[in-house]
């Protein structure tokens, strides 16, 4: 598929992409690490939401910054940054998550010399009235905060345009999930991985006629009966950069069928009510804000003490999954903290999981092949 | 953050013709202190034969309101401080690690976490809670560690959210504290099965107040020289201003040791003799270590004057008006130094340099406490080159001794003693 290597490229080389694409197009590209970048806020205003996932070659000039007990993804960011690879960026946007990240925004804004820096500090529960408020101030703020840093007005026909944008966005992302889902010969997972992550980098506008191509490609290629015979994984954590590790599974017996990964499914599960854009009194930034008050919950927010527990077991039954595989940084807290109870979740409902942190690098393949079959043999 | 209930002292020396010398140096409250202390622990374990109600708080959450509703409160971090101070960290961690919890998150949590599930540590487990009151302020951290408590106990959970401060504090943000100190109230009454009594809310906030007061009366005396106390004394008194902030009690006990600190002062009773270089720490105690951190830099003649978490507390009290208590007291608890940006916290580390005259800072990189050491990098260049002051980082953990490299740590010191002393 002609599409499907066009995208490939844009996902293997995303700096070069930026930096054609800012000369190219005249859009602000606006750098971030968090699947909670209110996303449909910038696309309104005309910027390119382009998602940082950190070098994974050596830390130099970071070091100076962070201590070596910081996950490699604010590490990595850092290192771009100061080295001047990410030239291309207007600004940075610092959605609140974890403590790591917290204290990245600061260093970033103290030392990375990029035109514009923005906070949006979320709310840290999803779960009550006030937050829900809260919410929809911290979006309306940031709207002010973008129209002035990029110059622009953002009106309410604009945003319910981006909204339905957004939304055909991630429908289009979800159907590929899904037909990759009901027959993995489709798509290799690995494949996935480089779609997911160019809507994470790409003009957005450029993206979604590929996806859906691609799409349309794939739908006639779906057979009712999946001949793969891959034991059925799901990988959960938070981001993943290592689209090889696809492949080492696959060698390994496994077939990556879903995630519920922050550079994955998260990225576009759920969608925002347009219902209400032809009522006058309807505000898209709380039609916004709704989405992110109820998409499936990240580690470092709240909703209830068992909602990723009980989502983790969903997607399990949803999609026949054989054997879950978590996939953290090191030092990650938040997912560190959630690890034993999503465990003890997949055990008593008798699903195997294995446990993987790593940092930049990945382990060499051969150890990391051994660790796989003997999983699979356990499923 | 949290404090122990445990004593050191910064007397380094053993010679019994010097036995006097040390005694006259021991700050005499410290028995009251501990009188106090066990009390209030018997109080926790027994809560529920005495028909009383148990909340875990966060170290920086409001205890104000739970103290007015005359429940219990109960601290895994001071908690987590204690097993520290008992060298039952590792020992605890391990179990935690065995259970699943990776060694990177907080000592903390990991060893309090090991607690519940063994009954362990020095005072066989903490009382259980009737329900939890998390307060994000200090960290992400207790937010995780707080849903761990809320799924094993099975007990309800309040998160009082407060946004962190980047560059300012948004009229949003400060609404939604507001909205959510009234949850708060709510929550608590239907705990309780009571109403909260407001004049009786309105004495606790007083005493909160004047306990904060008179706490920073007691750590402005280290202002003088030579420093009748140090940032170690200060680490073990700090216990009260956190546990038990708004009571009686806590405000007769600091002014009992203001008049101590005072009566030190006009004796000329130095807590280092030959105090001769006065230093600032940056971070939370090692725990297991104070006594031994403590004679090392007495050996150089240098004091620990002053640090910038045991102000932590007090750090904020201009911004309540007693008078208004839960509508600026959230503003206040939203504002304390970890909960605020690296510029903000420069300046906060500026004005304690020049208040307490310091001649360096000593910075503990924390492994378990991510908010409080990432950036500390950044702070110690803008130290070293807008106020010209030498500075020394310290690599440890605060409970985990797996992480303190004695022999490393000496070195440097010595190192860094020798270039002050120039
Ligand atoms: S991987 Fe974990 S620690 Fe790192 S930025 Fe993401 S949530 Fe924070
Ligand atoms: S992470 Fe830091 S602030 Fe949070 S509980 Fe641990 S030591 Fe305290």
């Amino acid at each position: 598929m002609e599409i499907l290597e066009k995208i490939k490229v844009i996902s293997k080389n995303p700096y070069q992409y930026a930096t054609d694409l800012k000369q190219a197009a005249d859009k602000p590209v606006v750098g971030n690490f968090c699947s909670y970048t209110p996303e449909e806020l910038i696309y309104a205003a005309g910027g390119v939401p382009f998602r940082l996932f950190g070098t994974q070659e050596d830390i130099v000039l970071a070091d100076a910054h962070l201590q070596s007990y910081c996950c490699s993804l604010v590490r990595g960011g850092l290192e771009d940054a100061l080295r001047g690879r990410l030239k291309f960026l207007a600004g940075a946007v610092f959605p609140h998550t974890c403590d790591s990240i917290q204290r990245l925004s600061d260093i970033w804004r103290l030392n990375a010399g990029l035109d514009f820096h923005l906070d949006v500090v979320l709310p840290v529960k999803l779960d009550t009235e006030s937050a829900r408020t809260y919410m929809i101030d911290v979006l309306r703020d940031f709207k002010t905060d973008l129209e002035t840093v990029l110059g622009v007005f953002v009106s309410d026909d604009r945003l319910w345009q981006a909204i339905r944008f957004y939304n055909r966005l991630r429908r289009v992302l979800a159907d590929i999930y899904d037909l990759r889902a009901k027959d993995p010969d489709v798509l290799s997972a690995q494949d996935l991985f480089h779609v997911v992550r160019a809507s994470m980098i790409m003009d957005r506008d450029a993206f979604l006629p590929m996806a859906m191509e691609l799409k349309d490609a794939l739908a006639e290629k779906v057979k009712p009966v999946t001949e793969n015979t891959g034991k059925r994984i799901l990988l959960s954590g938070g981001i993943c950069n290592h689209p090889d590790i696809y492949g080492i599974l696959e060698a390994s017996g496994g077939e990556v069928v879903w995630d519920d990964l922050c550079t994955g499914t998260r990225y576009f599960e759920g969608f925002i009510d347009e219902n209400n854009e032809n009522d006058e009194t309807a505000d898209p930034v709380a039609a916004i804000a709704r989405r992110y008050m109820s998409r499936v919950v990240c580690p470092a927010k709240h909703l209830g003490t068992t909602a990723r527990g009980e989502n983790l077991l969903q997607l399990v039954k949803a999609h026949d999954v054989a054997g879950v595989v978590f996939l953290f940084l090191k030092f990650c807290d938040p997912h560190g903290f959630d690890y034993p109870y999503l465990k003890k979740y997949l055990d008593d409902a008798g699903v195997p999981s294995l446990l993987m942190e790593v940092e930049a690098q990945l382990p060499s393949e051969g150890q990391l092949k051994t660790r796989f079959e003997t999983f699979m043999d356990m499923i | 953050m949290a404090e122990q209930p445990d004593k050191t002292t910064s007397s380094p020396t053993k010679e019994p013709s010097k036995d006097l010398e040390k005694e006259r140096r021991k700050i005499k409250s410290v028995a009251k202190m501990k009188e106090i202390m066990t009390t209030y622990y018997i109080d926790a374990k027994t809560a529920r034969d005495n028909g009383k109600k148990v909340a875990w708080i966060t170290s920086g959450g409001p205890v104000e309101f739970l103290i007015a509703m005359d429940v219990i409160p109960v601290y895994p971090e001071n908690h987590g401080a204690m097993i520290g101070a008992s060298k039952m960290g590792v020992d605890l961690c391990e179990k935690a690690e065995e259970m699943g919890y990776s060694r990177d998150l907080c000592s903390y949590a990991r060893s309090d976490i090991a607690c519940s599930v063994t009954n362990g540590g020095p005072i066989g487990g903490l009382p259980a809670p009737d329900f939890l009151v998390c307060c994000n302020n200090i960290c992400g951290t207790v937010l995780k560690w707080y849903e761990v408590a809320a799924r094993y106990y099975d007990v309800p959970l309040f998160i009082l959210d407060t946004p962190f401060i980047h560059t300012s504090f948004s009229e949003s943000a400060k609404k939604y504290v507001i909205a959510q100190t009234y949850e708060y109230i709510a929550f608590l009454e239907k705990q309780c099965g009571k109403k909260m009594d407001y004049d009786r809310m309105n004495d606790v906030a007083r005493l909160a107040v004047e306990g904060l007061r008179l706490w920073q009366a007691v750590l402005d005396t280290a202002a003088h020289k030579p420093a009748p106390m140090t940032a170690f004394d200060a680490f073990f008194h700090l216990a009260l201003i956190v546990t038990l902030r708004g009571t009686q009690i806590t405000v007769d006990y600091y002014k009992q040791l203001l008049d101590e600190m005072n009566q030190r002062i006009k004796d000329g009773i130095a807590m280092v003799p030959n105090e001769k270089y006065r230093l600032l720490w940056d971070n939370l105690p090692v725990w297991y270590r104070t006594k031994w951190l403590s004679d090392k830099f007495a050996s150089h003649n240098a004091c620990l004057v002053g640090d910038t978490y045991t102000s932590a507390w007090s750090g904020v009290m201009d911004l309540i008006d007693e008078h208004n208590f839960i509508e600026t007291g959230a503003v206040a608890y939203s504002s304390v130094y970890i909960n605020v940006s690296l510029d903000m916290m420069m300046e906060t580390l500026e004005k304690l340099i020049k208040k307490y005259d310091v001649d360096g800072l000593v910075m503990h990189s924390n492994r378990s406490c991510k908010p409080y050491s990432l950036g500390q990098y950044d702070l110690q260049k803008r130290v070293m080159k807008e106020l010209n002051l030498p500075t020394l980082i310290i690599e440890a953990d605060m409970v985990d001794e797996r992480s303190f490299s004695e022999s490393q740590i000496e070195t440097r010191i010595d190192a860094f003693m020798e270039t002050l002393k120039g």
